[in-house]
């Protein structure tokens, strides 16, 4: 079930393994491990505090990790300078040096290189028009739109051809429409060159949008590494169900092959193999409920919320769980209180 | 409502009046330095240029004019020379001590200055430094340094480390990095600091008095023209040296990190 | 990226060599013989104990008017427009950089005998003899305080300043009057910036020199004033170490109480 570019496949571009780093007594990394193929977009995600911050600086070279290796292309740079590392990046607030124009932004990494001028011209110029920037070169940062500003910073970052590519939360400074449109031009850009990209973010729905691969962190370690749909379909566990998408997770005992029962007793009936005894996690999307089917809950709406395509709904069952439920918005918004039933199919209930 | 206009209209009488009694020394020596009397006389019988031609004329007060000029310029150079890589151990290292070293950076801004004075006088008279230009700019730096300290250490806390981050991240070398990101960006703090210090030196006296020896510095002359006479020649020079602060006051304000942010 | 401690040490050296130990050194000539007999002088004799006190009560004198004309100013200045703030800062840095001779020889033109307060108060016929305003407590107080009432008004600016324009928003919202409002809120969110301005005032007028010297002719006497005499007329550099040694110790103590009692506020 691999999608794309999948993992493993080829030489591994990045390899990170068993870096480590500690602040005082809180461990931000504990021995995390993990390897981006060649023009593969990684997307690590997390809440704030997660390490995916610490993660990123130790590949930028901006943190030395503890212990543990970085790789890039098969060569240890773990104690190489920043400098030395040929990595490009965009900063979360971009970065850009708000005394040189936008063309000296952009030439800036050139310039390190002792490039000749007019191979910088032409390159700068290259970039430039790749983001849809030709004619800014002259503006200072601060005159620029925060998008404008963004695509700086992405031509600063790529026009020395570097390495790797990371990107530190880029687009979380613009509104809702620009960062959609933002999404889809760094993808198409980075797919174009065919970019090895690591891009950190807390937000799971850009991360679905994006990514080749999402690695999900949390408290120093990864929890699941998988291709977008996976993570969304059948997350390794509580966390990753609960961070990515909405959901709906239950504990219980496998009472019986495909037989799952709940500590108020009811039984669901589930797809899957695990034996009798084991103690499993039931995650239920909500958009996977409808009217009825195999596993029925009843009970009583305690609050309903319109949301254009689709309602949102909170169920209170019958001495049992509180459900989120979406059904396409049909008819009238139903009241709270009103009773209701509503069914899944084992086929859609992930067991982990 | 209408109380609160009339208590705000109050207020700004006030400062008004309070605005006048900051202003009213340098306003009078104006049309003082402007009289024909031939002696102190207010208001002025008649305009003439007299005393600015007596202090052009004199060359101890041309004189003292250009020490004041070169000892205030060198104390700024080398205030800043010494006193940047200080603002940036102190903000941006921690080492053993480093809350001590602040503390005695800061301290020629509070150890009273007739102390200082008096202690370098004592230190310098042993020395043989007495008299010298290059003796004044030493103690006049040792003045001048919390200032430098002060400025830069504002600038660079509100300096974004990011910015060093991707120049580092681009290729830059750590000295790269300092000199095409980090001092043109501090440039306005660099220009307020080496002007105050610049300023502080060109005003002081009291160092100077004890210091200077014969060699006037011009706020030295103008203590000794004091201290006998009342002349308005001496109204002519405030009036130099008022509108030489303006300059450099419109200098900070135009190239300078804002004044305002350093008085938080 | 850090950076190592070593920058410091051009600068450490200096201020070492040229600050501290000079310090040090003529703090030293106080104990010459190994006694306290010029400590015991300078806090013993009335004579002197006199200076401390006039010191004392001009200090403290000067930080009461400089705060009542500074707050205002302050207030004022941190609540206008930023046009009429810039125009308010100009008046007030402009006198603060210039140099202290040149406004203290102002003052003795505007308060001398003949000088522009007398001419105009004799021609409007207020007073048919010059009043003393110079050479004496009064001249001393007037130069004083115009020196130093920027040092008042800027760290009250700063308190003003930091208040969220808010805060007293909501409060006129909740029904308080302007009195109020000023008394509820503005005064004690800036009691910081009014104790960091007074604490400044008064211990820099503790070591003043050049205002007392000039304005107050040889008639008021200021502890800097007495060290300086006796530095350059009596040569008696232990005893000139001893007031040191008393307005020194006077003036850290006084920073470090108030340390003490600012600890609250927090830098940023």
């Amino acid at each position: 079930m691999r999608t794309g570019k999948g993992s493993g496949e080829g030489s591994a571009e990045l390899l990170i393994e068993g870096v480590a780093k500690r602040f005082g007594e809180v461990a931000a990394l504990d021995h995390v491990s993990l390897s981006v193929a060649q023009g593969e977009l990684l997307t690590i995600l997390g809440p704030s505090g997660s390490g995916k911050t610490t993660l990123l600086k130790v590949v930028a070279g901006f943190e030395t990790p503890d212990a543990g290796r970085v790789l890039v292309g098969g060569a240890d740079i773990t104690a190489l300078l920043p400098a030395r590392r040929d990595i490009g990046m965009v900063f979360q607030n971009y970065a850009l040096f708000p005394h040189l124009s936008v063309k000296a932004n952009v030439a800036f990494p050139l310039e390190m290189r002792n490039i000749a001028r007019a191979e910088i011209d032409r390159r700068v110029g290259e970039a430039l028009a790749m983001v849809e920037l030709a004619g800014y070169e002259a503006r200072l940062p601060k005159q620029l739109s925060g998008g404008q500003q963004q695509r700086v910073a992405l031509a600063r970052a790529i026009v020395f051809n570097p390495r790797l590519l990371l990107l530190d939360e880029p687009f979380g400074a613009l509104d809702r429409k620009l960062r959609e449109t933002m999404q889809l031009e760094v993808r198409r850009l980075q797919r174009r060159l065919g970019l090895t990209t690591i891009f950190i973010t807390h937000d799971q729905e850009e991360a679905l949008v994006l990514s080749d691969r999402i690695a999900v962190m949390n408290k120093g370690t990864i929890q699941q590494i998988a291709t977008t749909t996976e993570i969304y379909e059948r997350p390794a566990n509580d966390f990753v169900a609960d961070f990515v998408g909405e959901s709906n997770i239950l504990h219980g005992t496998v009472s019986a092959p495909g037989l799952v029962a709940l500590p108020d007793g009811r039984k669901l009936m589930v797809d899957s193999e695990a034996a009798p005894g084991a103690k499993v996690g039931l995650l239920m999307r909500p958009e996977r409920f409808s009217g009825g089917g195999l596993n029925e809950f009843s009970g009583e709406i305690v609050e309903a919320v319109y949301l254009g395509t689709s309602f949102k709904l909170r169920i209170a069952c019958e001495g049992g769980p509180e459900l989120l439920v979406r059904q396409p918005a049909r008819g009238t918004l139903p009241a709270a209180g009103t009773k209701i039933t509503v069914g899944i199919d084992p086929e859609a209930i992930h067991v982990f | 409502m209408n109380s609160k206009g009339n208590t705000r209209r109050l207020l700004v009488a006030a400062c008004a009046l309070i605005y006048f009694f900051l202003m009213l020394p340098l306003l009078v020596v104006f049309p003082i330095s402007l009289s024909s009397a031939p002696y102190m006389q207010f208001p002025p019988p008649g305009l003439s240029w007299q005393w600015y031609e007596r202090y052009l004329d004199d060359p101890q007060w041309i004189d003292a004019t250009w020490r004041s000029l070169y000892v205030g310029g060198a104390t700024a150079a080398l205030a800043l020379a010494l006193g940047v890589p200080l603002a940036f151990a102190l903000v941006r290292s921690r080492f053993p001590g480093r809350a001590l070293l602040d503390r005695l950076a800061l301290a020629p801004l509070i150890v009273p200055t007739i102390i200082l004075s008096v202690a370098t006088y004592g230190l310098f008279a042993k020395l043989k430094l007495v008299g010298t230009w290059y003796g004044l700019v030493v103690a006049h730096t040792v003045l001048a340094l919390p200032f430098v300290v002060l400025v830069l250490a504002a600038g660079l806390r509100d300096f974004d480390r990011a910015l060093e981050q991707a120049a580092a991240g681009l290729g830059a070398s750590r000295w790269q990095t300092l000199r095409r990101i980090t001092l043109p960006m501090l440039r306005p703090s660099l220009v307020s600091a080496g002007l105050l210090a610049f300023i502080s030196s060109f005003d002081e006296v009291v160092v100077a008095l004890f210091l200077a020896g014969a060699n006037m510095t011009l706020p030295k002359k103008m203590f000794d023209n004091i201290m006998m006479e009342i002349d308005p020649t001496i109204a002519a020079v405030s009036v130099i040296q008022i509108l030489l602060v303006s300059v450099v006051l419109i200098l900070i304000g135009r190239f300078g990190r804002g004044l305002r942010d350093s008085a938080r | 990226m850090t950076t190592r401690a070593w920058p410091a040490l051009p600068a450490l050296i200096l201020l070492l060599v040229f600050f501290l130990f000079p310090v040090v050194r003529m703090l030293g000539f106080s104990l010459e013989g190994g006694t306290f007999d010029w400590y015991a002088k300078a806090l013993g004799e009335g004579l002197y104990l006199r200076v401390f006190w006039n010191t004392f009560e001009i200090a403290l004198l000067v930080t009461v008017f400089c705060l009542l004309l500074g707050y205002p100013l302050g207030f004022l200045m941190a609540t206008t427009t930023p046009g009429w703030a810039t125009l308010g800062f100009i008046f007030v840095l402009l006198p603060l950089w210039t140099s202290v001779l040149v406004r203290t020889y102002a003052w003795m033109v505007l308060l001398g005998r003949n000088g522009v307060f007398n001419r105009l108060l004799m021609e409007a016929g207020l007073t048919t003899d010059p009043i003393p305003l110079l050479h004496n407590f009064t001249g001393v107080l007037i130069g004083m305080v115009h020196v130093l009432l920027p040092y008042m008004v800027l760290p009250i600016y700063g308190a003003v300043r930091r208040i969220d324009p808010a805060i007293p928003a909501a409060a006129a919202g909740l029904g308080a009057s302007g009195g109020r409002i000023f008394w509820r809120i503005y005064l004690p969110l800036t009691l910081n910036g009014i104790f960091a301005g007074s604490v400044l005032v008064f211990v820099l007028s503790l070591g003043f020199f050049i205002t007392p010297a000039l304005l107050g002719g040889g008639r008021v006497m200021m502890i800097a004033v007495l060290i300086e005499q006796q530095v350059r007329e009596a040569l008696n550099w232990p005893f000139a170490a001893a007031l040191s040694a008393v307005l020194l110790v006077a003036t850290f103590a006084i920073y470090a109480l108030a340390q003490r009692f600012s600890q609250p506020e927090t830098t940023r």
